[in-house]
């Protein structure tokens, strides 16, 4: 999955107090419209994710459908540390989001700023800056592994029209790390454009008339205006892409499976090779404890960082 | 120069950059399509121009080796069945957890929770899920698959929900109890009216999300429930050299955004900026 949607303020401030009439007072109706939601995520997101932590103390085999499950204690996780896929796994996702997130912010922050100035040809524009976001990631894994290929690459061959040999991007351990970071660039800077858009679209009009009038120049309206008014939606659009881009399975599967060597794996990546390929269930699902972990760590930076940019707007 | 002249210059630069980022974002697309009309030949001489064949859609439509039209129709089963099912669980969710009187923390634990799984790598998940479905026997079914994908799209769907139920003025729907309307009058001729563009960007995205969405189909599936985002993986691996083809199933398979963008841009903008702003 990548969805990408950012949790909004309204959906945090739920319940405020009914005032007047009978409103909200329908018990019957108050948990027959909340309990379908509350059954799917009990059902399917707290009990298996339950299920994963007792699994991950066990040994599990298939045997005729049913699994057979022999008790394994600590050792899935004492053995975690000295893997080295999935240290090469941690480190690459790491690497691969810092970089892709901030290239998609740079970008997507100066294409939003440019396209809020344009009044004609906005509508097109944003058109074809979206449609990256729509499209499947195992495509774009498809798309830029023929762009990048070697031979007839459009790459490569737009290379070698100013003399630049060609170069086998996703081939080369050198490269391919980079190639898939530049692709998920491409992939997800459109969304960070369009935030950002929408954030200078709601910026009160005024002081940018003020700055005007007061003899502003373009980068000081930039750098003393819109920048300052911008640093929540620009904190907030980091921590959750950050946290979002520790989760790439798709791109990479299809782009390098990981490869040459551990160059390009990434935690999904080694958590579906141990669990599915491998069939090491009680250990895939001990490393999956631990990335959630993880992920859940990154998840308080990334609210603490949303609270603290709450303050200063 | 005059002033006028600088302006003019200036206009003509933004559009000259904004010009070259939608060539990087399109060109791509288009190159990949245009290779799905080539010939492998042709493709691998890099020729500019070349006389389009629709020998590669033919092959990856109708060939007895692919199944890339039972694919479609998978993914056509799971995405609309699930987007139906995710929207209407959503959406009573919003209202139940906006406006009806819960304690407070009810709705705070729930939608610190969605926000928690919302993060979580969906190959972990997998792994759960596929544990879990192979013991009740729901791998390798339509079933499995739409409760996984409805899941997952979930705390995006109750997210924007929630922005779009609170938009409905309360004193409309206090008017509606007043007049003596039950709850599901309320919901039906009241709120659905008010709520109806919110649904359509929501139902929208949770549809292309869950048409894309590629870790939990690959593991939830077999052969007759693939969808085409493990079709074309599969493809891709057993038959890397086939690299036309591989371009018209890509191209195949982004008809449906490429239509919803046509017809629908202004709700997807909706949708996918609407929870970050408000």
């Amino acid at each position: 999955m990548s969805t990408t949607s950012l949790p909004s303020q309204a959906a945090f401030e739920p319940a405020s107090r009914a005032s007047g009439a009978a409103l909200g007072d329908d018990r019957l109706w108050r948990w027959l419209t909340f309990s379908p939601a509350l059954g799917l995520m009990v059902l399917l997101t707290a009990l298996p994710l339950a299920n994963l932590f007792v699994s991950s103390f066990q040994d599990i085999l298939w045997s005729g459908g049913q699994a057979v499950r022999s008790n394994a204690g600590l050792a899935h996780y004492a053995a975690l540390p000295s893997d080295a896929l999935f240290r090469a796994g941690l480190s690459n996702t790491f690497v691969f989001a810092l970089s892709a997130v901030s290239g998609q912010m740079v970008l997507g922050l100066l294409l939003a700023l440019l396209c809020s100035k344009v009044t004609r040809g906005r509508v097109l524009y944003r058109a074809i800056f979206i449609l990256p976001i729509l499209i499947p990631g195992i495509v774009i894994g498809a798309i830029w592994k023929l762009m990048l290929n070697f031979d007839f690459g459009l790459v490569n061959q737009t290379l070698g029209l100013i003399g630049i040999a060609p170069h086998d991007w996703l081939g080369a351990s050198e490269t391919a790390l980079l190639s898939v970071v530049l692709v998920d660039i491409w992939h997800w800077t459109p969304f960070c454009f369009l935030l950002f858009l929408a954030g200078i679209e709601s910026l009160p009009q005024d002081v940018f008339e003020a700055a005007r009038i007061d003899g502003a120049t373009a980068w000081q309206e930039f750098r003393f205006v819109t920048l300052p008014l911008l640093v929540p939606t620009l904190i907030v659009t980091f921590a959750f892409r950050l946290v979002l881009a520790f989760k790439v399975f798709d791109e990479v599967y299809l782009l390098t499976s990981g490869g040459p060597g551990t160059s390009t794996e990434v935690v999904s990546f080694t958590l579906y090779q141990r669990f599915f390929t491998e069939d090491r269930i009680g250990y895939g699902s001990a490393m999956s404890v631990a990335v959630i972990f993880i992920v859940s760590l990154l998840l308080v930076v990334a609210l603490s960082a949303r609270k603290r940019s709450d303050a200063v707007a | 120069m005059s002033s006028v002249a600088v302006q003019r210059l200036r206009s003509a630069l933004v559009h000259a950059v904004l010009i070259g980022f939608a060539l990087l974002i399109a060109v791509p697309v288009i190159w990949t399509v245009a290779a799905g009309f080539r010939t492998q030949i042709s493709l691998l001489m890099g020729d500019l121009f070349f006389t389009p064949v629709f020998f590669n859609f033919g092959e990856v439509l109708f060939s007895k080796t692919s199944d890339f039209l039972v694919n479609y129709r998978n993914s056509l089963i799971v995405g609309i069945t699930s987007t139906v099912l995710c929207l209407v669980v959503a959406t009573l969710a919003a209202w139940s957890l906006h406006r009806m009187r819960w304690p407070r923390w009810i709705p705070n634990i729930f939608l610190a929770w969605t926000l928690i799984f919302h993060m979580i790598p969906p190959v972990a998940l997998a792994s759960a899920w596929y544990t879990m479905a192979r013991t009740v026997g729901l791998d390798n079914t339509f079933t499995g698959l739409i409760l996984a994908h409805t899941t997952l799209n979930l705390p995006m769907a109750i997210w924007l929900m929630s922005v779009f139920v609170r938009d409905v003025p309360k004193e409309l729907e206090e008017a509606a109890l007043l007049d003596g309307a039950s709850t599901p009058v309320l919901l039906r001729h009241v709120v659905l009216p008010i709520i109806a563009p919110g649904l359509a960007a929501t139902a929208i995205l949770t549809f292309v999300f869950s048409w894309n969405e590629f870790a939990v189909a690959l593991t939830l599936t077999m052969k007759q429930t693939a969808t085409v985002p493990v079709a074309i993986a599969k493809f891709a691996q057993d038959f890397e050299i086939l690299y036309t083809q591989m371009a018209a199933s890509a191209a195949l398979s982004i008809l449906p955004a490429l239509l919803l963008l046509l017809i629908a841009q202004r709700y997807i903008v909706k949708g996918l900026t609407q929870g970050a702003v408000k």
